[in-house]
């Protein structure tokens, strides 16, 4: 465990390593971002190796910083935050896998690549608030490059749009944390000395530093109706970029939720409750219902993304121990499916076909022109239904049972959103993979199809493919890590 | 009484090296200066300023705070080292700039110009006696409009010139017809002595007026709304090296003063901004320039395409964030706020190096103009990238934690429920605003492609690459550590 720290070394170290080789050749730039990658994901496996589940954080760090204002450079543990890293470590890994062929610039964008790595192990690591909200803003600028530099259609709006979303949350989040820190006295910033002082709240005070917070992190987390800049954000970026985005930044948002706003504050959640809820189910159904219409195949995926954000937040907001336990798996099992989709849509078919439309998508018979690529997503897809066998299922249940201890309504207004889910995807995996079934159509036609998958292709889609069905198989792996970590955090809620 | 003789000689020991600096400036350049080409003189004046400059930092931080000396006349304290310091720093870092233009028609003049202003910069950050405040002010004041014109080619630089002096020297009366009513009142000229004084005296109308003067004043040197109309103009016409100085150290020392004026010297008179309905004093004068600065700053900065006069509206939004450090201080002391403005001091002048450089490249008026700078000069484009991601709040630079330690400061008066806790909401929605428009520069310097007739490679001269990278440093060193700067407090 004492090595997790260096993974945010190691991603920052790496950061300015790969410009550096940049410089001189592309191919040392790739080679040195995936030694981070894969690097860093080993010491989390590393760690999570040794890990044994307890009920408290364990500390990894732990020094003054700022004394003047009471904020200490304090990094900790848990079960929770040990599934996002190892989360983190996998998606980061396969996202340079699956940009192997970025050819301009190459350095940079590892560099700005490797940054934003840093910033969310850092997120994901922090036990003191000002620190968390430090590396949560570094996040942010490596985004707006990725995407405005190397990103596709609509690029500088999407990144625009995506930086002032986030960065407007975080504003949210600074005023919510500073209100708390002056009521408190002035003390400092640390999630648990904030926790036990904020008992000495008044209950207004709670709710509106928690409204703050929650909705500022909630943002990030592509709550409705501030999702808008996720499907814009994720199609304009270029495919590492959104596997990222979609797999492991929208959980900083749904990690800050838990960990800081419901951590901090439990009280402002009980007032909360069903508002969140109501604006998780509604985004769950909403999102869902504008996939199934969209005539882009990366919106589809995008969209979907926001719907199964959806789960997490409704999870997180019923509060119940299973409701929580399902809404951290659901982040692991998002980030694991939606980085896979993202690969499929924006590495192996888009550069092959050069477009994402429906329309033109559905008259190439790509499920002869590219089985493994078919096959990939025929079973993304059914992770991303929810079937059984693949870590999609035991998330997304586990939320729907803790959710109807606190409303039955919201649960089934919820597995509604599960059969959108469904039409979505089939609908989406039917044009695209299954549309051309006509054989006159053969393979002569479309001979830039035959394009054949790369190594590094492969290997990104077996590891994430690899993850999704263990989780899926056996659950109890994350769960033993989970569930000792939450009476920790939900402990205020019933 | 000789040796408290001893002891000014002692405490002005910067101020003797920064003259003795510049006339040796001027004497050189007469003896030696016909000799040269204008850049070799440029070079010559600019290495014997930056001596000077060193020598003056060393004095400062050997003399440490020595505290009153000569009476009242001058106080030595951490605030009065630390800002000495920074002026000196930040004179420096102009030096580095001018060493990156093309060389002003009269050289010498030019770079003892600027050691004279810093001069004025100095004396204010140590200025504890009315009379002293005003002469360094002036001195200060006086020196940078000759900067803003020294372009004497270009009608711009000319304009901003006489904007900023006509506008300027109203300030000046201002403030020395409301110094003139205190000593009037109080009979004292020590502000320590006012400040007992006015305390057992309270508001009377005529103080009120001295009080309205002053801050009138204030708002005029710092470009705080709806005092700011010089600003966009000087900051554009300006030659750079004097735009970075009067956007920089002017603001440093000018903050440094006023800081005094008000608190030791008028806190009496502050009143109270920690709940709403309370007022009756300067406090909320401060607090709605604050709010106004804050506003017009970041919304104008928006409808910007000139970089300068970007800056330039930048400025007046952070000056509206200083003043809200100001209105701190009377809980957190003055360390947020010169935290703030230096390293606010530090990016700014930064920015302009790097706009010094393009201009003598292809030019650089226009935010278009940065395109495809990543490619043209990455180390332009990275230096520019801190300074901008500084201005623009974002951590792990220092910009973010002088934000930061103002707004934990101004939120412990009153809570959010106090005007000063919204004001500090209203900063910090406001600087989502903000990057918006900061990123519009950095996406010109990092995304856009160089445009067809403005790709060349940029040459960066030595000594203002280091510049650039060492003001770089600081903010990236100051970011990651900020204790150092905040514990000297």
């Amino acid at each position: 465990m004492n090595l997790l720290p260096y993974t945010i070394y190691l991603s920052f170290a790496g950061a300015v390593l790969s410009l550096v080789a940049g410089m001189r050749s592309a191919a040392t730039a790739r080679a040195v971002a995936l030694l981070t990658a894969a690097g860093c994901w080993g010491i989390t496996l590393y760690a999570a190796s040794g890990f044994v589940p307890s009920g408290s954080m364990l500390n990894l760090t732990q020094i003054p910083w700022i004394p003047q204002l009471g904020i200490t450079y304090h990094l900790a543990a848990d079960g929770i935050s040990l599934t996002l890293v190892v989360l983190t470590g996998l998606a980061a890994t396969a996202g340079v896998l699956f940009s192997w062929n970025i050819e301009e610039r190459t350095g940079e964008f590892f560099a700005f690549y490797l940054a934003l790595i840093g910033g969310v192990y850092g997120v994901f690591l922090s036990a003191d608030a000002f620190l968390f909200f430090v590396f949560y803003e570094i996040a942010i600028v490596p985004k707006y490059f990725l995407i405005a530099i190397w990103g596709s259609t609509n690029r500088e709006y999407g990144a625009m749009k995506l930086a002032l979303y986030s960065f407007a949350g975080s504003a949210l989040v600074l005023v919510g944390l500073l209100w708390a820190y002056a009521a408190t006295g002035g003390h400092g910033f640390g999630v648990a000395e904030l926790a036990q002082a904020a008992h000495g709240l008044t209950r207004a005070e709670q709710i509106g530093m928690f409204g703050l917070v929650f909705l500022g992190f909630a943002v990030l987390a592509g709550m409705f109706p501030f999702h808008t800049w996720a499907p814009t954000g994720h199609v304009a970026a270029p495919t590492a970029a959104s596997m990222l985005l979609a797999g492991v930044v929208m959980k900083l948002g749904a990690y800050g939720c838990l960990r800081v706003a419901m951590g901090i504050f439990p009280a402002g959640l009980l007032y909360w409750q069903p508002v969140i809820a109501g604006l998780a189910v509604v985004g769950i159904l909403y999102a869902g219902l504008v996939a199934l219409v969209q005539d882009d195949f990366k919106f589809v995926i995008g969209y979907s993304s926001v719907s199964h954000m959806g789960f997490v937040l409704l999870g997180l907001a019923a509060a119940t121990p299973e409701a929580v336990t399902g809404a951290v798996l659901q982040m692991f099992s998002h980030g694991v499916i939606a980085g896979l989709l993202f690969a499929v849509v924006g590495r192996m078919v888009y550069e092959r076909t050069h477009t994402r439309q429906l329309e033109l998508l559905r008259r190439m018979p790509l499920h002869r022109l590219m089985p493994y690529t078919t096959v990939v997503f025929v079973l993304a897809g059914l992770a991303s239904m929810g079937m059984p066998g693949f870590s999609g299922f035991p998330a997304e249940l586990t939320i729907l049972i803790g959710t109807w201890q606190v409303s039955k309504l919201w649960s089934v207004l919820a597995a509604i959103g599960v059969l959108i889910a469904a039409a979505f995807t089939l609908r989406v995996m039917q044009v695209v993979f299954f549309g051309q079934t006509d054989a006159a159509s053969d393979t002569t036609t479309h001979p830039h199809l035959m394009a054949p998958i790369t190594w590094p292709e492969r290997a990104g889609t077996l590891l994430l493919l690899g993850a999704t069905i263990l989780v899926g198989l056996k659950p109890d792996i994350l769960l033993n890590w989970i569930i000792p970590s939450l009476p920790v955090l939900i402990g205020g809620a019933p | 009484m000789s040796y408290q003789y001893l002891l000014l000689a002692r405490a002005m020991l910067p101020e003797i090296s920064l003259v003795a600096g510049a006339l040796v400036v001027l004497a050189y350049d007469i003896i030696y200066g016909k000799r040269h080409t204008s850049a070799e003189r440029l070079q010559a004046s600019l290495w014997i300023g930056g001596i000077a400059l060193v020598a003056a930092l060393v004095d400062t931080v050997t003399i440490g705070a020595l505290g009153p000396v000569y009476g009242h006349t001058l106080l030595l304290d951490r605030l009065a080292v630390a800002s000495r310091a920074g002026v000196l720093v930040l004179g420096l870092l102009t030096l580095g700039v001018a060493a990156g233009t093309r060389p002003p028609r009269h050289v010498a003049e030019y770079v003892a110009i600027i050691l004279f202003a810093t001069t004025g910069f100095t004396l204010m950050a140590a200025a504890h006696h009315l009379l002293i405040a005003f002469t360094a002010l002036e001195l200060a004041s006086l020196s940078l409009y000759v900067l803003a014109g020294f372009d004497k080619d270009r009608r711009e630089s000319a304009e901003a010139a006489l904007k900023y002096f006509l506008f300027g020297g109203m300030a000046s009366a201002f403030l020395l017809f409301g110094f003139s009513l205190i000593y009037g009142i109080t009979g004292e000229l020590d502000l320590s002595r006012i400040g007992l004084e006015l305390a057992h005296r309270g508001m009377t109308p005529l103080l009120a007026l001295a009080v309205v003067m002053v801050l009138v004043a204030f708002g005029f040197k710092a470009a705080a709304a709806p005092f700011h109309l010089w600003a966009p103009d000087a900051y554009e016409g300006a030659p750079t090296p004097s735009a970075a100085l009067i956007a920089s150290a002017s603001k440093l020392a000018g903050f440094t003063l006023f800081l005094r004026l008000l608190w030791p010297g008028m806190s009496a008179l502050a009143g109270d901004v920690s709940e709403a309905g309370n007022s009756g004093g300067w406090l909320t004068v401060v607090a709605l320039l604050a709010g106004a600065s804050l506003l017009l700053g970041n919304l104008a900065a928006l409808a910007q395409s000139n970089l300068r006069r970007l800056l330039a509206y930048s400025a007046i939004a952070h000056t509206g964030a200083m003043l809200l450090g100001v209105i701190a201080a009377q809980i957190a002391g003055p360390g947020p706020l010169f935290y703030y403005v230096a390293t606010y001091g530090v990016a700014t002048a930064g920015a302009f190096g790097v706009i010094a450089v393009l201009e003598g490249q292809g030019g650089c008026n226009k935010i278009t103009d940065l395109a495809g700078l990543s490619r043209r000069s990455p180390l332009l484009a990275g230096c520019l990238t801190v300074f901008i991601l500084s201005l623009a709040g974002i951590p792990p630079l220092a910009g973010f934690f002088g934000k930061f330690a103002v707004f934990a400061a101004a939120l412990k008066l009153g809570g959010l429920a106090g005007p000063a806790g919204w004001l500090t909401a209203l900063a910090i929605m406001l600087s989502a605003v903000a990057l918006y428009y900061y990123l519009q520069v950095l996406k010109q310097a990092m995304v856009v492609a160089p445009a067809a007739n403005n790709s060349s490679p940029v040459c960066v001269p030595r000594v203002t690459a280091i510049t650039l990278l060492a003001a770089a440093a600081m903010l990236v060193g100051l970011g990651l550590f900020p204790t150092y700067l905040l514990r000297l407090f």
